[in-house]
């Protein structure tokens, strides 16, 4: 017998993911041999400059993390700081809150389902390519990601970095009739997510699945969106104040992210298939009943079928937004002011790649004195590297070349962000 | 007639220390898209295709700021591939929100962060890409506005000069009939000196402007100090107020030093 032969598989700039990653296969003869999901990505110092900022830039600041999902930063900071500083809001800015995320959500989510992981199940480099083959699914694409757009831009000013979001409600609430005009758009956005999710669910899915831990939000009435108890699969139900003393997190040498576990097991997931799983019966009637025309079921472990999940939360999304819209009544106060206090707060929100975990710690000068921020891709990559190590054993035997396209499009079952990834590096912060 | 198809300028994307949002601004013009992926050879745009093409590149757009010295080797090899270097927005124009490492000890705030510094490599500067290299172009904004970037890539594409205001927010407040927040309700607003772009994004959600799209031109920071300091401004926040995300364009820097050492 000849000695099986080494091969690496590199992939030196992985496409279609935010931000810049790197990937690194090992195999002899067909046994994986190391995996690595690499982060070159430069740190950026965010918990450390947030040091000194007066609490009312941080939702400005931390957006700046991430330019494809920065609603989800200023909401986690919102929902930690009024923590702290023990702020109640108007029950219809937590609407308007919620709606702001659907914005985001079907913005973030269209993008990802059109633009970045369909090229891969069609096989197409990109959308562009694949719109001169398939011009209509890109455009509903386009024009969907558009309708998300324009409820984070009739909120907030613009798509990216919106300015409405303040601690304690929003700068500015919308006027019922501005919602109002969403209307027609958010309906045919509802039919569309229906036709997405029939599209995306006649893909062709590798078999493959994995034991995973979830982990989500959980809320008793609602799909999660800003507020609700940490839970598992596995057992896990705590509220946010208690995420550090459940989670640890790893500095490992090739990556600019530090590697999530959950304490005493290992690596878990976040995200749509997550919280798919932890809630589908929050789901509204006619998400799950576009779920189970489809034979989704939860729960899904099969994380090529994510795509399939991210569509149905687009039909959740886009139903949430016309329900909350409909029911829409502008807040008495827009802004809750806030009093000074030194005190600490935590809270974690669903952004559209999952849980996003934040911590401040605030001074009697209204000053931040330490953050922490952990983002969903930071706690989903060693659960890509362990995707990884098991699927490419069972494509050994193909070519190099098939073997590099079909990892990378598992490492997109994740929609990393590794813009966001980047910027939690810090495990403690310098007290002084 | 010749046969030959003129080949389409080729256009690419890089990426250095930054958020995403600039580059996520071409894909956002949903209207645009599919019209400028027809005007344009995309061949380097690796958040949105796995195709990468080797250069030269008629137009090379740049986001993010220079923060570690592979990136700064990095943008010298782009340079040299690019017909025309043009930076989207303020990491790439100005250092962005990351140049806020640029008044702290960089070696000493590593050690104390990192659970192993060693493995962390980067720059005690965080600095825009005309300090390394000729820009044909800037961009301003936290992020820029998509339909600017329209503009300028038509512009450059023609030859001709992009049509794109270099006046304050202010002038854009007038024209929406804002009622000036800083005037009517006291809040310190940074419009007088921050250059237009947005539309009086702040000013208009009932908020001061906090100065994404950059200085002006010739911004008269001092006077707008002083206001400030009758808003009951300390020297603090005013520090705080020129520090964001264009802390490191040298008006701002300059404001932010004067009233830090006052």
């Amino acid at each position: 017998m000849s000695k099986p032969v080494a091969r690496t598989i590199k992939v030196d700039t992985l496409a279609r993911v935010e931000g810049e990653g790197a990937l690194y296969v090992k195999l002899k003869g067909n046994e994986v041999h190391d995996v690595k999901l690499k982060i070159y990505e430069p740190p950026r110092f965010f918990e450390a400059f947030l040091r000194g900022r007066h609490f009312s830039e941080v939702p400005d600041l931390v957006a700046r993390i991430c330019g494809i999902c920065p609603i989800a930063y200023q909401m986690s900071a919102v929902h930690a700081i009024e923590r702290a500083l023990g702020i109640e809001i108007d029950p219809s800015v937590r609407s308007l809150r919620r709606l702001f995320y659907c914005g985001e959500w079907i913005e973030s989510h269209a993008l990802h389902v059109y633009m970045l992981h369909a090229p891969d199940f069609l096989g197409y480099p990109d959308a562009i390519a694949m719109a001169r083959d398939h011009q209509a699914v890109v455009q509903k694409g386009l024009r969907l990601k558009k309708a998300g757009n324009r409820i984070v831009a009739l909120m907030g000013g613009r798509e990216i970095h919106p300015v409405s979001a303040a601690v304690g409600g929003f700068y500015k609430a919308p006027a019922k009739s501005a919602l109002n005009e969403l209307v027609d758009d958010l309906k045919w956005a509802l039919d569309a997510s229906l036709e997405t999710v029939r599209l995306v669910c006649g893909f062709d899915f590798p078999e493959f699945e994995q034991d995973y831990e979830f982990v989500s939000l959980s809320h008793p009435a609602e799909y999660p969106f800003n507020e609700g108890r940490i839970v598992s699969n596995r057992g896990l139900d705590i509220d946010a104040s208690e995420y550090e003393e459940n989670f640890r997190e790893q500095h490992v040498e090739y990556s600019n992210a530090l590697h999530s576990v959950v304490r005493g097991r290992d690596c878990y997931m976040v995200g749509p298939m997550a919280r798919f799983n932890l809630n589908f019966d929050k789901l509204p009637e006619i998400a799950r009943q576009a779920a189970n025309d489809c034979g989704l079921k939860a729960p899904c472990r099969n994380p090529f079928r994510s795509i399939v999940v991210r569509a149905v939360e687009l039909v959740f999304a886009c139903d949430e937004a016309l329900r909350i819209i409909r029911g829409y009544e502008p807040p008495a106060l827009a802004r809750a002011q806030a009093t000074a206090r030194a005190s600490i707060g935590q809270a974690a929100t669903e952004a559209p790649r999952g849980l996003l975990y934040h911590r401040y710690e605030i001074d009697q000068d209204e000053l931040i004195t330490s953050a922490k921020i952990v983002p969903p891709t930071s706690q989903n990559q060693k659960r890509i590297e362990e995707d990884l190590r098991s699927f490419v054993g069972q494509i050994a035997t193909r070519s190099a070349e098939e073997i590099t396209w079909k990892c990378e499009q598992a490492v997109r079952n994740y929609d990393p962000c590794i813009s966001c990834a980047t910027h939690f590096l810090r495990l403690h912060v310098e007290r002084g | 007639m010749s046969s030959r198809v003129k080949r389409k300028p080729r256009i690419a994307v890089f990426k250095f220390a930054s958020c995403d949002g600039c580059q996520l601004s071409l894909l956002d013009a949903e209207d645009e898209l599919l019209a400028v992926a027809g005007a344009f050879d995309i061949a380097y745009f690796p958040e949105a295709s796995s195709t990468m093409l080797r250069g030269p590149y008629e137009i090379g757009l740049v986001e993010g700021s220079i923060t570690t010295y592979h990136d700064a080797q990095r943008i010298q090899e782009i340079r040299h591939q690019c017909k025309s270097l043009i930076t989207i927005g303020a990491c790439a124009t100005a250092g962005g929100i990351q140049a806020l490492r640029n008044w702290k000890d960089v070696d000493e705030f590593i050690r104390v962060v990192y659970a192993t510094p060693r493995y962390i490599e980067t720059l005690k500067l965080s600095t825009p890409i005309a300090e390394h290299v000729p820009v044909n172009f800037e961009l301003r904004g936290c992020p820029i506005n998509k339909h600017q970037l329209i503009e300028l890539i038509t512009a450059t594409l023609a030859g001709r000069k992009p049509n794109l205001p270099t006046y304050s927010v202010c002038i854009e407040c007038k024209r929406k009939s804002n009622v000036c927040i800083a005037v009517a309700q006291g809040v310190p607003c940074l419009g007088p000196v921050t250059q237009a772009g947005c539309g009086a994004l702040c000013p208009s959600f009932n908020r001061g402007c906090y100065g994404c799209y950059g200085p002006m031109e010739s911004p008269n920071t001092e006077s707008l100090s002083s206001q400030f300091r009758i808003l009951d401004q300390s020297n603090a926040d005013i520090t705080r107020a020129f520090r964001g995300f264009n802390a490191w364009a040298w008006q701002f820097r300059k404001a932010s030093e004067e009233s830090e050492r006052a």
